[in-house]
This record gives C-alpha cells, sequence and structure tokens, in this order.
C-alpha cells in the first residue's frame, strides 16, 4: 500500500456509452475515502484515456462501460498503455461483461473486473490493496 | 370530503389509538425508527381520513377522461382498450431486428420500439473512429435508408405504430421512417407512432447529445412543428423521465425534472409562434417505474395531475386534449439484479403492476437476464407474457383507477405533487431547465442521490435480494444473447455498397440545401427529408450541423 502521497485514481468512461451512473459514484467514493481522483466524463477515445494516464501520473485506471463495446475498446486501451511504458498503471472495470470476456480480459492484464451489484465499498477496499 | 364532526371523532379516536400503540411499542419496537419512500417521504404508521381531508375530489381527482386527469387519460381506459405492450428492442443489422420485430408481432405484441445503437444516436457512421465496438451493440445499426427499409421488410407502416428511442438524429430518423411510408405507398397522415426527441435530458442523464443546447432546441421544435402540420397521429415527443430515474434520482425528481423539460418544449414552441392548443395534444411522456409500489402509483397519478395544472394555468391551453399527460412505461432496469437473476421476474411483475395501476398507456417490461447482457429470445417472451398475465389473468384493469380514495394513496399523490412543485419553482428562479442544465444543478441532484442511494446499500439501510442479503454463491445459469463480432464489418460493408450505389451529386447538392437552411431560421425537417430520400448517411448529414452549430462538451459533475 502507498505511503506519503495519495492514492491517484483515474475513472474513465471509454466509447459512446453515457451511463455514468456507476462511474461517478465510484468517483465520489474513492475521494470520500481520501484519494485524489480525475473523472474524464464520458465518450473519451482510448488514445484521450491514455494521455489523461500519462499527464496525470495516475496510480490506477478505472474502466466504466455498459455498451458492450469493451471487447474492442479495452483491448486497445491496454496496448496504448504498454506503447506509452506505463503498462504496469493496475486498469479496473466496471460495467456488464459477460463471463467469457471476463476471463478474456483478466488473461489480457486486466487486474479486476467489477459487475452489477459490486459494493463500492469493496472496490474502495480493492484499489487501496493494489496500489 | 368528510363531514366535520365524524374527522373530530376519528381525530380523537386515532390519539386513544395510538398511545395504545406507544406503550406497546416499548417492549416490541417497530423495525426502524422512520419509515419512508424511496424519495424519503415520511410513512405513517396508518393512513385515515384525516390525512385527506383538504381533499376536494372534484377538484384534485374528478373523473377519468377529465381535467385533472389524475384518475386517467381516457374515460374507459383498460375497459375500452388495454395498454399497449411494447417491448424496446433492437440489435446487430437491420436483417437481424427485422426477424426478432415479425416474431415479436406473431407473439401478440401491438407496438414496434426501436432500440438504435450508440453511432446512430450520436450522428456518427458506422466507419467512424468512434464507432469502434459500438456497432449493432445497444441497438440496431442504421447508416441510412437502406437501413431503414430492411428493418421494415415486410412490415407494413399503416398498421403498426412504431416508437423511436432517438434523440440528437431523431429529426433525421423522422424523415427517414417518411420516405419509408412514402415508398411504401403510406401517407404521411397515416404514420402512427413516437419520436423520443428529449434532448435536454441527453444532458444530465444517458448522454447522447451532439450539439450545444440552443441550436438542439431548434430542432427539437423543428420536429415538433413540422408533425403539428403533417403527421397528426405522430408524437412528435417523448419526454422521459426515465433515464434521470435510472440514473439516480427519486419520484418527486423524475417528476419535477420531467415536468420542467416539458415546460421549456412548451416555452420553446410558443417561442417560435406555435399555438398551445395546435402541438400540446400530441406531447407525450415517458416514466420508469421502481420499486415502491405506492409510491411509483402516486407518482403517475401526481404527474398527471400536475401536468394538467401546468397547462391550463400556466400555458392557458384550452383544450382538454392538451393537458392530458400521456406516458409509456418501462420498468427499471437499475433494480434488476446480475444475482440470482430469475427473480428479477418478480420484482419486474411488481413494476408493471404498479405502472397499469398508475394508469399507464404503453409499457415495457424488462426481461430477466439485462443486467448480464442483452436479452435472450426466451428472457424477452417471459416479460411480454408478465404483461399477458396482467391483463388478461389479473383482473387489474377492469375498473379505472381502483387505488383512489386510498387514504395514502391520496395522500401521497398529493405530496409528490407539492414536492415536485417546489422543485419546478426553483428551476424557474433559475431561469428555466436550460439554465438549470448549463449551471450543473439538474445534475449535481441526481448525482447526490445515486450516491445515497448506494451508500444505503452499502449499509444495509436498504436491502437488494441476492445482492447484500440472501445471497447464494453458484454459477449464475441463464442464457446469454451474443452479438455476432462480424456486424460491424457487415454494416461497414453495406455502408460502402450504398455510398458507391447512390446519386453523389444529388447527395452533396441536398446537403448543401440543408447547410444553408442549417444558417438561416428555416424548419429543417423538409430538407433533413430530401438528404435522407438520396441516402446521405447520419454521419454525412450530423457532419453538416456540426459545422453549423459546433458540438456540446460535457460539463463534469461527480
Amino acid at each position: 500500500m502507498k505511503k506519503g502521497k495519495n492514492i491517484r485514481v483515474l475513472i474513465a468512461k471509454p466509447g459512446l456509452d453515457g451511463h455514468d451512473r456507476g462511474a461517478k459514484v465510484l468517483a465520489r467514493a474513492c475521494r470520500d475515502a481520501g484519494m485524489e481522483v480525475i473523472y474524464t466524463g464520458i465518450r473519451q477515445s482510448p488514445e484521450q484515456i491514455v494521455e489523461t494516464a500519462l499527464q496525470e501520473d495516475v496510480d490506477v485506471i478505472g474502466l466504466s462501460i455498459l455498451s458492450g463495446a469493451h471487447m474492442s475498446i479495452i483491448p486497445r486501451i491496454l496496448e496504448l498503455l504498454n506503447e506509452s511504458g506505463i503498462g504496469d498503471i493496475p486498469v479496473i472495470v466496471g460495467g456488464i461483461i459477460p463471463p467469457d470476456d471476463v476471463e478474456e480480459l483478466k488473461r489480457r492484464g486486466v487486474k479486476a473486473i467489477f459487475g452489477p451489484g459490486s459494493s463500492v465499498n469493496e472496490i474502495v477496499e480493492f484499489i487501496k490493496s493494489i496500489t | 370530503m368528510f363531514i366535520e364532526k365524524d374527522l373530530k371523532e376519528i381525530e380523537s379516536r386515532k390519539k386513544e389509538w395510538e398511545s395504545k400503540v406507544t406503550s406497546l411499542i416499548e417492549k416490541y419496537p417497530e423495525r426502524k425508527d422512520r419509515f419512508e419512500t424511496t424519495s424519503g417521504i415520511e410513512i405513517k404508521r396508518i393512513y385515515t381520513p384525516i390525512d385527506i381531508q383538504n381533499m376536494s375530489y372534484l377538484q384534485d381527482l374528478g373523473f377519468p377522461g377529465e381535467f385533472p386527469f389524475t384518475r386517467g387519460v381516457q374515460p374507459t381506459m383498460y375497459r375500452g382498450r388495454l395498454w399497449t405492450m411494447r417491448q424496446y428492442s433492437g440489435f446487430g443489422t437491420a436483417e437481424e431486428t427485422n426477424k426478432r420485430y415479425r416474431y415479436l408481432l406473431e407473439q401478440g405484441q401491438t407496438g414496434l420500439s426501436i432500440a438504435f445503437d450508440l453511432p446512430t444516436q450520436m450522428g456518427y457512421d458506422s466507419d467512424h473512429s468512434m464507432s469502434l465496438g459500438e456497432v449493432g451493440r445497444v441497438g440496431v445499426a442504421i447508416d441510412s435508408l437502406r437501413d431503414m427499409e430492411i428493418l421494415f421488410d415486410q412490415i407494413p407502416l399503416d398498421k403498426v405504430s412504431t416508437s423511436m428511442t432517438i434523440n440528437a438524429t431523431a429529426s433525421i430518423l423522422l424523415s427517414m421512417y417518411i420516405v419509408l411510408g412514402e415508398k411504401q405507398g403510406v401517407k404521411k397522415e397515416q404514420l402512427s407512432g413516437t419520436i423520443q426527441n428529449d434532448i435536454l435530458k441527453e444532458y444530465v442523464a444517458r448522454g447522447t447529445y451532439i450539439f450545444p443546447l440552443k441550436p438542439s432546441m431548434r430542432l427539437v421544435v423543428d420536429a415538433i412543428e413540422y408533425c403539428s402540420h403533417h403527421l397528426p397521429r405522430w408524437n412528435s415527443i417523448s419526454i422521459s423521465g426515465y433515464h434521470m430515474r435510472e440514473a439516480g434520482c427519486n419520484a418527486i425528481q423524475e417528476v419535477a425534472f420531467t415536468l420542467a423539460n416539458g415546460i421549456a418544449y412548451v416555452e420553446a414552441c410558443l417561442e417560435r409562434g406555435m399555438d398551445v392548443d395546435a402541438f400540446a395534444r400530441r406531447l407525450s411522456f415517458f416514466f420508469a417505474c421502481h420499486n415502491d409500489f405506492f409510491e411509483e402509483i402516486a407518482k403517475f397519478r401526481a404527474a398527471r395531475r400536475l401536468w394538467a395544472r401546468i397547462m391550463k394555468e400556466r400555458f392557458d391551453a384550452k383544450r382538454p386534449e392538451s393537458m392530458r399527460l400521456r406516458f409509456h412505461t418501462q420498468t427499471a432496469g437499475s433494480t434488476l439484479t446480475a444475482q440470482q437473476p430469475e427473480n428479477n421476474i418478480v420484482r419486474v411483475t411488481l413494476q408493471a403492476l404498479a405502472a397499469v395501476l398508475g394508469g399507464t398507456q404503453s409499457l415495457h417490461t424488462n426481461s430477466m437476464d439485462e443486467a448480464l447482457a442483452l436479452p435472450s429470445e426466451k428472457a424477452v417472451r417471459v416479460a411480454l407474457r408478465t404483461q399477458q398475465i396482467l391483463a388478461y389473468e389479473s383482473n387489474v384493469g377492469e375498473t379505472i383507477d381502483p387505488l383512489a380514495g386510498s387514504y395514502y394513496v391520496e395522500n401521497l399523490t398529493s405530496k409528490i405533487e407539492e414536492e415536485a412543485l417546489k422543485y419546478i419553482e426553483k428551476i424557474d428562479k433559475m431561469g428555466g431547465m436550460m439554465k438549470a442544465i448549463e449551471k450543473g444543478y439538474v445534475q449535481q441532484e441526481i448525482a447526490d442521490a445515486a450516491y445515497r442511494y448506494q451508500m444505503e446499500i452499502e449499509e444495509q439501510k436498504r436491502i437488494i435480494v441476492g445482492v447484500n442479503r440472501f445471497k447464494v454463491e453458484e454459477p449464475v445459469e441463464v442464457e446469454i444473447l451474443k452479438v455476432d463480432p462480424e456486424i460491424e464489418k457487415k454494416q461497414i460493408e453495406r455502408l460502402n455498397e450504398i455510398r458507391s450505389r447512390r446519386d453523389a451529386g444529388k447527395v452533396k447538392d441536398a446537403l448543401e440545401r440543408l447547410k444553408d437552411a442549417a444558417g438561416s431560421e428555416e424548419n429543417l425537417i423538409p430538407y433533413l427529408i430530401e438528404a435522407v430520400r438520396e441516402y446521405a448517411t447520419i454521419g454525412e448529414i450530423c457532419d453538416v450541423l456540426r459545422d453549423v452549430f459546433g458540438e456540446y462538451r460535457e460539463l463534469t459533475v461527480v
């Protein structure tokens, strides 16, 4: 666990999906837990998200996506993170992700996936445990 | 409504009863210190005539089909005709969705409701970089009129009513539907259906805006104005509380923000110089139905009464049809759980029952698997059967507004109306809904309510069966519908084919004329009709409008 400096979390909404309730609730819960939160807002391209992660020097990236486009968008973000030399920043995902895709995304390097009904307190604790 | 002598007697007897109960509670405490609705209205132990003593039957309830429409918008309600069973669907390509529609019509569904994919909703063609992974995902992909022709193959437009969940690009899809009608030999006057066309709520929930607020409002009014002249059976807007509710606001806020948006649209139409009675009867509404059974029923009744009063008193409408709040309901998707998904059938049943008792005109019942993926055919059928059981077996539709006169429901109805009106007054003071959105006020209210709701779940103050209590560890076994990953490729192929086959010169001319008109104050619908007729794509049309109008940048409120 990180000491001395606050955990910096990037919460991003990739793609065209506008369902931002979960992202906003988590952003606020992280903030209330003392983290510094950068929330991108909706409709972010993979390039924009990676650029923000670089500029803001974040410790963890949370991606929220409910449109079903995760298998196209998330691998692209992971690829860009690697290319930018920040592939070691842990990525977590929230949204509606079918079980087969969960396995595949984890195989590609996503640290954890939180589906509907997840407790935000558990997510906050998880973020603390990996940073 | 009651004789004064009786009320006094009831009051004194109630006091005696309360004192007995108080001593009982000291020994056996109630489950909670305070009982409340989802919106935070305190729920009393019992309700009596005292709680509705200020209510006037004729002024506050009246009769079905008459002002203030609390008891329903039609004189015979479900005795005359059952509500329209309208399941929202659409995925993948136009061919596949066409098959699903024909299946639903065969199964007894009485209206179509189209879900569009996100690129279609946001004005991107399927080959745009922002469309990556989104083509055909949450709805059907439409790039040009060609896709609409396939989508409605063998579905006669004069025989179905079609609801389109489309906002920023609503005027374009409406134009396509009109041209499609022409091609089938169906006149504009015969077309029946709805476009959502409610852009204001997109800025505070859901997020499918394209342009800044002002030009967006102009497009909305263009469609309302055009329909008021040419499509008498078309609902030119469906003012929607559903998405704000799903984003986290409560029942009171849902009524308040939806009607405040309605006020903004009416004002915009009046500014255009339209007569209120010329368009108001084609305004329609769309609400969610959540878990709090009685509060939801009261919500629908309160919304009807409040809207009728606003139209009559604030906007001086004369025709009763202009005061009627007709609405579609969808059961609340956010209440569905991924855990033990079969339980969702029960949630949906209760929500659907509340919607029917609240007097809805049409209903979508969610499928049990929607917290996991797009609904499978079997899950959709169970959802539709749920409505059919309510309609044909439960007998709940045989009398009108059966909960009228319930001390609790009437008290709650008045409470919701009062509280919603306070919000509307606050928004008025800010300068109306457009200003309130620009300030981020509505966004903040919704975010606060969503956060509160989640914290209640975390703290077990709110129980979600199967999620924070009564959990089981078992793998979820439901059949999951998968969208073919090849769809994006196929759709792009068709798009390219249409681009090469159409008359490029005519497309260019139509787009030029559209651009000029966008820069003027003319109604854009006739220009859009000409553009889509030449198979101009949604992306091309929106690019022209983006050039003239600019794009909206989100105000992020956490």
